[in-house]
């Protein structure tokens, strides 16, 4: 279970949000609205331990992150607005690197088979600089399929770039993981067709 | 142990592989260091004692420059890409992956110096018997610099003119390496042996070793910050 007491968050000299607390139980599916510019990103790194929050505490199973980053990290997925692809590498290599970098025991056959459902069957060996904005969003998320065992998924605007048909299969994989006892956390500024209606945390209630 | 291993394993082969599919780049650093030896022959004139004199001294100054030429490519493009912030968030020690990618830059870039010296060396007529002691000079010293270039590469990530401030904030810490690393060979052509000089820099290198990663990691979360 993720729990946030009390969060503040200061970006330069301006405060974004002060007071922001949350908890996200296994199956829940949280999603962070709120215009541009009110720390969607900055709450979601804050979350995953990128950035320190002003003042506040995160606790993961009842033990504040700080002091267990390891078993924290170990059950955490974060998708970033960057794709995290290296463009000298194919989308396959980019994959598993991903996944073996972060301790996971990755099958090559896993990774293949991940690519071709979201989509990418034609570019396994292609270098990752050929492919467009879409389809560099998708190698990132094929992630989703490989490391359903970490709990929490943190997800920074997933569905931007992706075609009718990803999204959809994209939503089911949410649901999924979260009937399956997952947490998911996502911030979106489009209506994605979930199953079951996401809990909403609107940063502009807790804007400063 | 072993699953310390799979992610250190991960990050040095990912990064070997990287340099071999942008060569160019690490090339182009080995020709750095090769133009930049033979020009001082035509600078300071043939006379072979004086280019014997001057060997060691300009080849660790050539080998300090092209090292400090390729040292901001190390996170700059894990930087961009977002894959620093992955690795950040990997459960292991940040230790573990930064020692994994400042071994595959030395590979690359470090590793073909120290072959390349001692035929660069014969330029110079240096005599047989200093070429292995300035091959372990460089073979210890090049990764030194590199560890500490490491901690000023993840400094000076994401500034503007990071690549100034990367050269004014290392090269002060390269000067004793320099001394040593040349000093080893003067030793042993003046007969007072190198061994001194070679354990100083075996120390240097065990001292950054365990310090530098560290110094690196916390510089790297401020930069992702």
């Amino acid at each position: 279970m993720l729990y946030a007491n009390d969060l503040a968050c200061v970006k330069g000299d301006r405060p974004l949000f002060r007071g922001l607390s949350l908890r996200v139980a296994p199956g829940d599916l949280l999603r962070v609205a709120g215009p541009n510019g009110y720390g969607k990103t900055s709450l979601l790194r804050i979350l995953c331990g990128l950035a320190m929050p002003e003042s506040g505490e995160i606790r993961w199973n009842d033990v504040p992150v700080n002091r267990d980053r390891e078993s924290y990290h170990r059950s955490l997925l974060y998708l970033g607005h960057a794709p995290a692809l290296n463009d000298l590498l194919s989308p396959l290599e980019n994959l598993r690197f991903a996944c073996s970098s972060g301790g996971d025991k990755v099958d090559e056959d896993a990774c293949i088979d991940a690519l071709v459902r979201i989509g990418l069957a034609q570019q396994l060996d292609l270098p990752a600089r050929v492919l467009s904005q879409g389809q560099r969003r998708r190698v990132g998320l094929a992630r989703l399929f490989l490391e359903a065992d970490r709990k929490l998924w943190i997800l920074d605007e997933p569905f931007t770039a992706l075609d009718v048909a990803a999204v959809a299969d994209l939503t089911a994989t949410l649901s999924e993981h979260c009937a399956a006892g997952g947490m998911v956390v996502l911030t979106t500024h489009q209506d994605a067709p979930f199953a079951k209606a996401p809990t909403v945390l609107d940063l502009a209630e807790v804007a400063c | 142990m072993s699953r310390a291993l799979g992610p250190f394993a991960a990050v040095l082969g990912r990064d070997l592989l990287l340099a071999w599919r942008g060569r160019a780049d690490v090339l182009v650093t080995l020709a750095f260091f090769v133009v930049v030896v033979c020009l001082f022959p035509f600078g300071v004139g043939a006379e072979p004692n004086q280019l014997r004199a001057i060997a060691p001294g300009v080849l660790w100054v050539a080998a300090l420059l092209s090292t400090l030429l390729s040292l901001h490519r190390l996170f700059a493009q894990d930087h961009a890409d977002g894959t620093l912030e992955q690795l950040l968030l990997t459960p292991e020690p940040t230790v573990l992956w930064v020692v994994a990618k400042i071994c595959a830059h030395w590979i690359a870039t470090g590793l073909p110096l120290v072959i390349v010296a001692p035929g660069l060396a014969l330029l110079f007529d240096v005599e047989q018997g200093a070429l292995g002691v300035l091959v372990l000079s460089l073979a210890l010293g090049t990764p030194i610099l590199a560890l500490l270039g490491a901690v000023g590469a993840a400094l000076t990530l994401g500034l503007r003119g990071g690549g100034m401030l990367l050269a004014l904030l290392v090269l002060p810490l390269f000067v004793p390496v320099l001394i040593f690393g040349a000093g080893a060979v003067d030793a042993y052509l003046s007969g007072s042996g190198a061994q001194a000089h070679l354990l100083l820099l075996g120390g240097g290198l065990l001292g950054s070793l365990a310090l530098a990663p560290l110094a690196c990691a916390a510089a790297l979360r401020i930069a992702v910050e």
